[in-house]
């Protein structure tokens, strides 16, 4: 089979599945039980750090 | 000081090489540029020469610097503002050449016509205006929601610098004639191979700066800055392939021809528009609207949904602009049905935004940054549902090649990243220089209005004479020939374009303001209290 039609046939098939599932896995993944105190946390990343702790320079 | 004689070596070898490579050129902008390289490097070599230590001195140990690195994220908000002025003072005076064609100088020919400015225009704003936007808010951003210092040293002011240059070499070759042809990738073959090397080391700072991060977490604003640099980079290298003619010449020769070089410079060009324009700004919008209003993001759920949605989204978009071509029916097709499934990611994020004022309403009211914020994000919602329509294959055939497409891409631009650019400077300028607020919040009222009378001027007139043209051009009469000519429908417009135009000036005018208020801030005595909590 030449190139053209493989990488068309693999495109509109497995790989738009694959991606699909990943793309479905996302939200199922985000919406986890358990979720949400991680997500709340992580939202307020960006009010801890305005100054450099002096602990600078761990990993 | 053996790295510093290999420096001389080098920084010599590249001077000896740029004298040859202007010597030999084979046209203007080649040479122009070859000189400048050459200036350049000889400068750096001197500079390297008087720093070095002296041979057999003893070697100082410098304490490693502590803190944030803050000097490329300052150099980069003067150098957003700078080319921000020069971008509208540019856009402005070709809307005026568009109206009043006498505006093409004869004493100025060929290097200051339409063509040649038009170019410079869309560089200066979306690439050095918002790419040094990107560039150092990202900086910013991804140390604070790290709580790490820049990875890499001064690899960072070699970004800063590196692109820079870049951009210099770009606006210098469009007026010269150097150009590839390409919407929004114009620059010539050895200007992309600078900007390859500069943009990897970006994402090597960027990711070494998160992969050394006290946070368990990455924030969501630094997903988007990552996609953005990533995305940038394939799009980039895929869509200049080329080879050139001579090593001493500027001219070369595109790999791909026909149709798929068309899908391939699309592909690149609305990603550009997604993942530069859209990604990287989201950046912004997720760190500065909540740090602006003091509360976290609305919902991180919803975040998250949005930046999967739109990365898995937009990169198949990009066939929309090739309806009725040689593009097969079914990519075209393909590239409509996911622009408009795009319209719900792109909905989903802006309410992200705008619902993060959540029980702080009342802060549109007072606090003038935060109404360029909100602004910013109406706009982007008011883009991002206008373009999906024009995609749909009826609609486009209206609105292609008119100046509807030429209103909605300035509603994005203007008021989506000139809006969220501008309140992210007003955000940045008093922390990077230690001082409690803009010098005038008046001034930043004034600006907003300016900016936002500006776009609507702006895209009021551009909806009425693209959807005007359009009409005239597919015209028949009852024997089914075409009613208007081409010149009848140029007639038609003249007034809009004066409308146009003005905006401009109004947006311009805003951003005129800024730079003062800027210039009065940064001047400004350090007031005691500012001093004892650097960057806020």
């Amino acid at each position: 089979m030449e190139t053209y039609s493989f990488l068309r046939e693999l495109a509109d098939s497995w790989v738009l599945l694959a991606l699909t599932v990943f793309f479905l896995g996302v939200w199922v993944w985000a919406f986890r039980p358990g979720s949400r105190a991680l997500h709340d946390d992580a939202a307020h990343v960006p009010f801890r750090h305005d100054t450099p702790s002096d602990e600078e320079d761990a990993p | 000081m053996n790295s510093d004689v290999l420096k001389l070596v080098a920084l010599g070898l590249l001077v000896l090489f740029a004298a040859i490579a202007a010597d030999w050129a084979r046209d203007v902008a080649y040479m122009v540029h070859a000189i400048m390289i050459m200036l350049i490097a000889a400068g750096l070599f001197v500079w390297t020469l008087r720093t070095m230590p002296a041979m057999g001195a003893p070697i100082e140990a410098r304490p490693a610097p502590t803190g944030y690195m803050d000097g490329p994220v300052r150099a980069g908000v003067i150098a957003t503002a700078f080319w921000g002025i020069a971008g509208f003072l540019v856009g402005t005076f070709i809307a005026f050449q568009l109206a009043f064609p006498g505006l093409n100088f004869d004493w100025g020919q060929p290097f200051t016509n339409f063509g040649r400015l038009r170019p410079l225009h869309t560089s200066a704003v979306i690439f050095a205006f918002g790419g040094n936007a990107l560039i150092a808010s990202s900086l910013y951003i991804v140390q604070r929601t790290s709580g790490a210092r820049l990875w890499g040293g001064n690899l960072a002011w070699f970004v800063f610098w590196g692109y820079n240059l870049f951009i210099v070499l770009a606006a210098t070759g469009y007026l010269l004639g150097a150009t590839q042809s390409k919407e929004y990738a114009e620059p010539e073959w050895y200007i992309d191979l600078w900007l390859t090397i500069v943009w990897v080391v970006y994402l090597a700072v960027f990711l070494g700066t998160v992969l050394k991060r006290r946070e368990k977490h990455i924030y969501v604003a630094n997903w988007f800055l990552l996609s953005f640099i990533v995305t940038v980079a394939m799009l980039h290298i895929v869509n200049n392939l080329a080879i050139p003619v001579s090593l001493f010449g500027s001219k070369s020769v595109q790999v791909f021809a026909g149709v798929q070089d068309a899908m391939v410079q699309w592909w690149y060009g609305h990603n550009a528009v997604g993942f530069f324009l859209t990604a990287g700004f989201l950046g912004m919008m997720y760190y500065f609207v909540p740090k602006q209003a003091e509360r976290p993001v609305y919902s991180y759920k919803l975040s998250i949904i949005h930046f999967w949605a739109l990365i898995f989204l937009y990169i198949w978009a990009g066939p929309h602009h090739l309806h009725y071509t040689a593009l097969p029916d079914w990519a075209s097709t393909l590239g409509m049905v996911f622009s408009v499934i795009l319209w719900m990611p792109s909905w989903g994020g802006m309410i992200n935004g705008l619902m993060t004022l959540q029980g702080a309403w009342d802060k549109i009211r007072t606090d003038p940054i935060i109404r360029m914020f909100v602004a910013s994000l109406a706009f982007y919602g008011m883009s991002t549902f206008e373009g999906p329509m024009m995609s749909i294959r009826a609609v486009n055939s209206l609105s292609h090649y008119t100046d509807w497409t030429i209103g909605h891409v300035h509603s994005g631009a203007l008021g989506w990243n000139g809006l969220i650019t501008f309140g992210a400077l007003y955000f940045l300028t008093p922390r990077l220089w230690g001082r409690k607020q803009m010098h005038s919040l008046a001034a930043i009222n004034l600006h907003f209005w300016l900016a936002t009378v500006g776009i609507v001027l702006y895209a009021a007139s551009m909806w009425v004479t693209g959807i005007m043209e359009g009409l005239m051009w597919r015209e028949v009469d009852a024997n089914g020939f075409l009613v208007n000519s081409f010149a009848d429908t140029v007639d038609a417009k003249f007034i809009m374009y004066i409308v146009r135009a003005l905006g401009g000036v109004l947006y311009l005018a805003g951003a005129g303001v800024m730079v003062w208020n800027m210039w009065m801030t940064i001047r400004a005595p350090r007031a005691a209290s500012a001093v004892a909590t650097p960057a806020e």
